[in-house]
């Protein structure tokens, strides 16, 4: 526990100079990076762009969206180097829906989440010294950098039938508007070429942490010892390992249909679209608790930490987590309610898909149970953590709702899909990421952030979301379908309401720039442990932010029977304890 | 393949014309001041959820609705809807002679003229003209959509709210009390059996509470349709429906959406008019059909609850059974290209003998009259739909 000793005395000193913090030179250190702290750096800077990006993209969609008819898509396909009729114009509109969920899903939360935080604290979590394989988790990055630069490329480029740029065919790029029938042009090669990037590098990272998790954990830390985080980023990593596969196999037979004269999905030659459906959402339903699950270990953490209680039901926690994950196979076909399934198919998904809500709840119950008899502090990252649980519970109940292959008849592809799943991601993956990013700023970078300007975030973004994306449920009650740039004049209002709630999401955004440049201007230097008593995993014993590699001296966890001999009473002596 | 589907498009002269009136914005001159707005939403966030929504009845029996009465010689005179909501908001500029003569009786049983402004039942509600009917489902028209409209308001909707109101107060409960303030020493509790099997069981429970009806509803959708079902076959093109009378001589239907200045000035709602609907008869089963022929369609209609993917290669079938005469609105609801906001449905349903009139004024057949006439009698109805065997999702 060498490195760990002079943890909690630590009042704000660099962390002491010896050879465990040699970093070699900008080139090296930032591109050919193998430390897994740097390189969660790298990937938390390029989750950050990425979602200014898309937030971008949604900021044009809401803008269009406000008011009926066709206002700026023509100004944006000018700007983007095409020529604007109504065709391309109305092209433009799906390219934007496409890059937007494409860039918030594969280049924004997941990044973030598993890539940035999975990056730096599962290694510190279970007291590693860096990744299983530290060269590959380089590749990882930048194959997912570069699966970024081909969806940019794909912009610019020829798509749809009448030869407007760029892919129009929605995230899930289904055939055959994928195809060579629905969409000619390159543009959806590069889509796909970045999809297939991309998922190369989430299937290496994945193994990354299987590896990591299974074989370098610290002396004493058992499975069921390990921080939740830990145990969520396990469970992420083979929903990864065994649903990435399956969507780089169906987009790899949808670039065989548009080249190579196959016809896995064009009945004309023996194929049916309804099969990439299958195969789609065979990976896009796991994708979807791909990306909560690590929010999931995060609000647990942190609930914990500021509850200065460990975690309610820790192995129920840790189970429902894999519960989840197992479920989340066999439930794909929700998505597909109105493709024509069979009623007993259909009353299968419907039966199968409402059991998720079971695990789902344990853990809503499990975070109040954590915090009921607590002592709560309310500093930002469990403001976040507060306002996850009440929106991802919104969230969840309107999946409810949905699963229901009946009643998804009405609700099937109209904003209240769009409502829905904005509550469980916008709301919930995302302000399980901002609670992480408030909670560990000052370990990953030394220095604090404002407390004022984090809760002036929270409190923007909490009121923007919900004036954004709560009247979305009226408008997929009453009828709006999801997609469309332009719509009949009775959904004006609740349009018009939503794009308010836009404009307080993106001023919601100046607060959280301005705490980056406040933290690293006037904010002071962290401490090791600036959390207090509550925080007790490993990364609060090592200094803020780390020695560049931590653990040369491997931490060894001991075993305790009751939570409270975890508590490092004498601050010289560290006894980390799972929470 | 795709040759002949481009010569479709370019030989419609509407897919062309739609481009110069479909620029033209409103502008936000039509929106309601921001501020008020913003105020609005934030107490609809606030109250929504407890606003029970209003439960659409099913109608005691399947009888014609009253307005369509048996022809005489004043008909015309009667055509003014006794219905206030199923007039179409912003219809002010509908001209009076259209409206006039526009009543199915009006011309008698023989003559077919297309519903006027007045029959719209199938449409979204305008939060500008009425605030709480704009907040849930339209107002269902189906057999199903009755089922289903009654299971989402009380089941569904009482058990979401009451589990989002439950952890709201579990949250402000722990806010208040659990507070460092006010309990500085944390609990060491960690586990608590009892608790954690109740919150296992108890969402179980509820769930299953929520599959009985939910399951029954998907029986109802599921339900064959009889043999004397009026057959119609709906294909999805880029970027409009056509409508194929199976049982009827095969003739076809080309719907387009009707450009937004044509629609306007007849007092229909634009982006959902079209300028040939799918004429159908009322309170008859339908045997709806659905395919594609280039990419993937989806033929949907809010106020039936009916959505069924058109999809190539592929028909898809379902019954539909609409219990009002009216008009009835959807829109594409499958991302189909660039104009997928632009290829609305209008569904038109008339008595029997009118839609028969309009089958014959298109040139088709009405086959075995004395099997059609049956289908025409509601009573015959529900017993032919006693199995309830999978009819949809067969490959073609």
């Amino acid at each position: 526990m060498a490195t760990t000793a002079d943890a909690f005395q630590a009042h704000g000193d660099v962390p002491a100079h010896s050879h465990a913090d040699d970093k070699p030179g900008f080139f090296a250190r930032w591109f050919m990076s193998t430390n897994h702290k740097d390189i969660g750096t790298l990937y938390l800077m390029f989750a950050v762009f990425a979602g200014l990006v898309g937030g971008a993209i949604s900021g044009i969609m809401r803008a269009e969206l406000a008011d009926p008819g066709i206002q700026y898509l023509g100004w944006w396909v000018s700007l983007m180097g095409g020529e604007a009729s109504l065709s391309a114009n109305l092209h433009m509109w799906n390219v934007l829906i496409t890059a937007h969920g494409l860039i918030m899903v594969f280049f924004m939360v997941m990044p973030a989440m598993i890539g940035g935080f999975g990056n730096w604290f599962v290694p510190l979590m279970i007291g590693a010294p860096d990744m299983a394989f530290p060269r590959m988790n380089n590749v990882s990055f930048w194959l997912t950098f570069v699966g970024f630069m081909s969806l940019m490329f794909s912009l610019f480029v020829p798509g749809d039938i009448s030869g407007a740029l760029g892919a129009g065919t929605g995230w899930t790029l289904y055939a055959p508007l994928s195809t060579d029938i629905g969409s000619p042009g390159p543009a959806v090669d590069f889509a796909i070429f970045a999809l297939h990037l991309a998922g190369a590098g989430s299937i290496l990272g994945a193994t990354n942490f299987i590896t990591t998790i299974f074989n370098m954990r610290a002396p004493g830390m058992t499975l069921h010892k390990m921080p939740l985080f830990v145990w969520s980023v396990l469970v992420t990593a083979f929903l990864l390992l065994l649903a990435l596969p399956v969507l780089a196999a169906a987009i790899t037979m949808v670039l065989t249909d548009r080249n190579f004269g196959t016809t896995f999905f064009e009945p004309a030659g023996g194929g049916d679209p309804v099969l990439y459906q299958h195969l789609f959402w065979f990976f896009g339903h796991p994708e979807v608790y791909i990306m909560i699950l690590p929010g999931f270990g995060m609000i647990s953490q942190i609930v914990a930490t500021f509850s200065r209680k460990p975690v309610f039901g820790y192995l129920g926690m840790a189970y429902a987590m894999v519960a989840i994950g197992v479920i989340g196979f066999v439930v794909w076909a929700h998505h597909m309610y109105t493709v024509g399934l069979d009623v007993n198919t259909k009353m299968y998904f419907t039966a199968a898909t409402m059991i998720i809500a079971v695990p789902t709840g344990v853990k809503i119950f499990s975070w109040i149970a954590t915090m009921w008899g607590g002592s709560l502090e309310f500093k930002s990252p469990m403001v976040w953590a507060l306002g996850f649980i009440f929106l991802f519970t919104i969230g969840g109940v309107t999946g409810v709702v949905l699963a229901n292959g009946g009643i998804d008849d009405a609700l099937h592809d109209t904003y209240y899909v769009v409502a829905h799943f904005h509550y469980v991601l916008s709301m919930g993956a995302v302000f399980s990421i901002f609670a992480g990013w408030y909670y560990w700023y000052g370990k990953m970078f030394g220095r604090m952030h404002s407390e004022f300007l984090a809760h002036l975030h929270f409190w923007m973004f909490f009121i923007g979301v919900n004036i954004t994306f709560f009247p979305m449920h009226f408008l997929g009650m009453n009828g709006m379908p999801r997609r469309i740039p332009d719509y009949p004049t009775y959904f004006q209002y609740w349009n018009n309401v939503a794009s308010v709630g836009y404009m307080v999401i993106a001023a919601s955004l100046i607060p959280f720039i301005a705490n980056i440049i406040y933290a690293h201007t006037v904010g002071r230097r962290a401490p090791a442990n600036y959390w207090g008593e509550g925080a007790t995993t490993l990364e609060w014993t090592l200094s803020s932010p780390p020695p560049y590699h931590q653990f040369e001296t491997l931490p060894v966890i001991e075993d305790h029977h009751s939570y409270h001999d975890h508590m490092p009473r004498d601050p010289g002596v560290a006894t980390p304890a799972r929470t | 393949m795709q040759e002949r589907e481009t010569a479709e498009r370019a030989d419609n002269p509407v897919v062309k014309d739609l481009g110069v009136t479909l620029f033209q914005s409103k502008g936000p001159a039509a929106g309601v001041p921001r501020l008020a707005v913003l105020a609005s939403a934030l107490l609809m966030i606030a109250g929504v959820g407890m606003t029970p929504a209003v439960a659409q009845q099913p109608s005691p029996s399947p009888t014609v609705a009253a307005p369509l009465a048996p022809p005489a010689p004043d008909a015309a005179a009667n055509v003014a809807p006794d219905d206030p909501q199923g007039a179409t908001p912003g219809n002010d500029t509908a001209p009076q002679e259209i409206r006039g003569g526009d009543g199915p009786e009006a011309a008698g049983a023989d003559a077919y003229q297309p519903l006027g402004p007045e029959w719209i039942r199938g449409v979204p509600a305008d939060p500008r003209q009425d605030f709480a009917k704009a907040l849930t489902f339209q107002d269902q028209y189906s057999n199903t959509g009755n089922y289903a409209l009654w299971m989402h308001n009380w089941v569904l909707l009482p058990i979401i709210v009451a589990i989002t109101l439950f952890v709201l107060a579990l949250l402000l409960i722990v806010i208040v009390r659990y507070n460092r303030r006010r309990n500085a020493v944390p609990s060491k509790t960690t586990h608590n059996t009892l608790i954690e099997v109740v919150w296992t069981v108890v969402p179980a429970l509820l769930l299953l509470v929520i599959a009985i009806p939910s399951i029954r509803l998907l029986a109802k959708q599921y339900e064959a349709p009889p043999e004397n079902a009026v057959t119609i076959k709906a294909t999805g093109y880029q970027w409009y429906w056509t409508y194929t009378y199976m049982d009827n001589g095969e003739f076809e239907i080309i719907s387009n959406m009707m450009p937004e200045e044509e629609a306007q000035a007849r007092g229909f709602p634009s982006h959902l008019e079209v300028d040939n609907r799918l004429v159908v008869p009322v309170n008859t089963p339908i045997r709806l059909q659905t395919t594609a022929a280039d990419v993937i369609h989806s033929f949907a209609v809010p106020s039936l609850w009916f959505k069924l993917d058109a999809i190539p290669g592929r028909l898809n079938e379902r019954m539909l059974t609409i219990r009002e005469p009216g008009i009835y609105y959807g829109q594409c609801s499958e991302l189909c290209g660039a104009r997928h906001a632009y290829m609305p449905i209008a569904i038109e349903a008339l008595p029997r003998p009118q839609w028969e009139a309009w089958v014959r004024a298109q040139g088709g057949t009405l086959g075995d009259e004395a099997e059609a006439e049956a289908g025409a009698q509601p009573a015959a109805v529900p017993a032919a739909t006693e199995a309830a065997a999978p009819a949809a999702g067969a490959a073609e």
